[in-house]
């Protein structure tokens, strides 16, 4: 069946089976390979796009469940890629190998609009779903820290 | 001799047997003149703009709080054009074309047939209606209402649908025995307020109790399939999901409260009971988004009401605490896998940090589905999520259906322990397989 949703401020209508994964439709049917495929049962994160401002998996997310929502991927996050996240991404050079950080990148960004001064506890919490296999987790909760303060909030 | 012992007694029972014979044809005759109801004569299709443009915005307000849309039209088919299966307990039956086609819609009724349908639930051609549709509810609707139901029905472009072959097996499908149904178990008649009562009350129960029939769904029914009213709003299971109690019985430790009901009503989100999923979905976002505030309201006020919300107004300040102390558990490294598995798939989204609930970051301590008797809508969101179009719009919460079904127990029973007081849930992990099997529509 035609699904129709806006991806990254476009509209876009895309003939597939209901039940396909949204991260399939993204990657394969609308080019945005930005957004990475983990494990592929919503326990590692580096699917992560936002639909209607909240981060979710993509890849356990069926395309009919986002019939008329709003989608963001990392291509969209900022037209220039420089989101306080990325600025700070860049700032502190957080990624290893990088594979899982569009994913960490919009789990961050929607945390912020969540909690803008956020606590230790509330990085661990809410980016406890997204994996680093090469273990930056310190510099991911440094950056995050560091885009809440650009963003205003700072950190508590 | 035995012949001798047989025939003095064979006119006896020959008496017998034709008293009961002419008992059961007087009894089939009478049921047939009381089961009997004339055809209203057809007419030609009234103009639609013959309807005052006020009455059909009215109508339509009805319309949605009846949400008739949300039976009256398939998967993907044109809006009220029928065909949508409903499966009861006596068979599929499927929901009729009610546009304006003269052939196989409703084009040919007048204003008086439209009525007894709503009032009496009787066809135009005198045929009784199966109680799939609720008029044992519009009953309740003022003439007036019922008119502007009819003007917005009569407006609606026409679609060629015939109806689908109902699969209600014989002899459930005489439509004569609707008659004796309707003796046992329908009340006909015009809502009668309540003088207790104040009239934003009788305006919410008037709507509730008739339109929006949400006794239908939230009222347990007996064996015959009529709603048990010793047992109003009790909670039931509809459509492989469960309607909870909108009574006192209601399991979240947080009230219902007229603003928390009002949010879920208009929004599809309370901030402390989470959103509208499954069949509450559209009826919130395709029907009740038609209603005013002012009658929304009504609504919630009746059911603030029902809930005994007031008296239990004290208990939510403790229990959101307790929530938000429960919130905390899931930080920092974690010896249990059940808690691991929480931690890693659900804390992202259901973790509140601070002193508020964030209504987008629903919390599962208050949350009907983990504190209800049966854990099915707990599972069913789990393994089958809540799309853009339920819930909070626009926003998804994605279905983990690529974990086992111990997992999804796992899970279950953790937020059990860790977030209610109540009992474990038994057989979980079969539950889930089951729910698994029925599929994300319930088939």
């Amino acid at each position: 069946m035609t699904t129709r949703f806006t991806i990254n401020g476009r509209p876009v209508a895309v003939d597939v089976e209901d039940d396909t994964p949204l991260l399939w439709v993204i990657r394969d049917d609308l080019g945005l390979t930005g957004t990475k495929f983990g494990c592929g049962i919503g326990m590692c994160g580096a699917c992560t796009v936002h639909v209607g401002g909240r981060a979710t998996r993509s890849c356990i997310t069926t395309v009919a469940a986002v019939a008329g929502a709003q989608i963001t991927t990392i291509e969209g996050l900022d037209p220039a890629g420089a989101h306080p996240v990325q600025q700070a991404w860049l700032a502190l050079q957080t990624p290893q190998c990088g594979y899982c950080q569009s994913g960490q990148i919009m789990s961050a960004a929607a945390l912020l609009k969540d909690f803008p001064t956020p606590t230790d506890q509330d990085i661990d919490a809410v980016m406890s779903g997204n994996l680093c296999r090469c273990m930056t987790y310190v510099r991911i909760r440094a950056a995050i820290k560091q885009a809440a303060a650009a963003m205003g909030g700072g950190a508590s | 001799m035995a012949s001798s012992w047989i025939i003095p007694g064979a006119p006896v029972l020959k008496r017998i047997l034709i008293g009961l014979l002419a008992v059961g044809i007087l009894g089939l005759v009478g049921f047939g003149a009381f089961a009997w109801r004339p055809a209203i004569a057809r007419i030609a299709p009234p103009p639609a703009a013959g309807f005052a443009p006020d009455l059909v915005a009215r109508g339509e307000g009805l319309a949605g709080a009846g949400y008739c849309a949300t039976c009256h039209t398939a998967k993907g088919g044109a809006p009220y054009a029928g065909g949508y299966p409903m499966r009861t307990s006596f068979g599929t039956i499927y929901s009729t074309n009610i546009t304006p086609d003269p052939k196989t819609g409703i084009g040919t009724w007048s204003e008086a047939a439209f009525r007894r349908a709503m009032h009496q639930g009787v066809a135009r051609n005198g045929s009784h209606l199966f109680p799939a549709f609720p008029y044992d509810h519009f009953t309740k609707l003022s003439d007036a209402d019922v008119a502007a139901l009819y003007a917005y029905m009569m407006t609606r472009p026409p679609v060629v649908a015939p109806a689908k072959r109902n699969s209600v097996p014989f002899p459930l499908n005489i439509r004569a025995l609707q008659a004796g149904w309707k003796l046992l178990f329908f009340h006909p008649g015009r809502f009668v307020p309540d003088p207790a009562k104040d009239a934003i009350w009788n305006r919410g129960a008037y709507l509730a109790t008739g339109v929006s029939h949400c006794g239908a769904c939230h009222t347990p029914r007996g064996a015959l399939g009529a709603e048990n009213h010793a047992k109003t709003y009790a909670g039931a299971p509809i459509d492989a999901w469960i309607a909870p109690p909108l009574t006192a019985a209601n399991p979240s430790p947080a009230p219902w409260s007229q603003d928390e009901l009002f949010s879920y009503l208009r929004t599809g989100v309370s901030r402390y009971h989470g959103t509208a999923a499954g069949p509450m979905g559209p009826v919130v976002h395709a029907g009740l988004v038609k209603v005013s505030d002012a009658d929304l309201q009504a609504i919630a006020h009746y059911f603030a009401d029902v809930g005994g919300a007031a008296g239990r107004a004290s208990a939510l300040q403790p229990a959101l605490q307790k929530a938000l102390a429960a919130d905390r558990l899931n930080v920092g490294p974690q010896a249990d896998p059940a808690a691991r598995l929480y931690t890693a798939a659900c804390a992202s989204c259901h973790y509140n940090g601070g002193a508020q609930l964030n209504p987008l970051r629903p919390d599962l301590a208050l949350n009907s589905a983990v504190n209800l008797d049966d854990p099915t809508n707990l599972i069913r969101v789990v393994l089958f999520g809540v799309g853009a179009q339920d819930g909070a719009p626009g926003v998804v919460m994605p279905g983990f259906i690529g974990f086992s079904d111990a997992d999804v127990a796992k899970i279950a029973a953790y937020l059990r322990a860790t977030r209610t007081t109540k009992p474990a849930w038994p057989g979980l992990e079969q539950k889930v397989a089951t729910i698994r099997g029925q599929g994300v529509g319930g088939e």
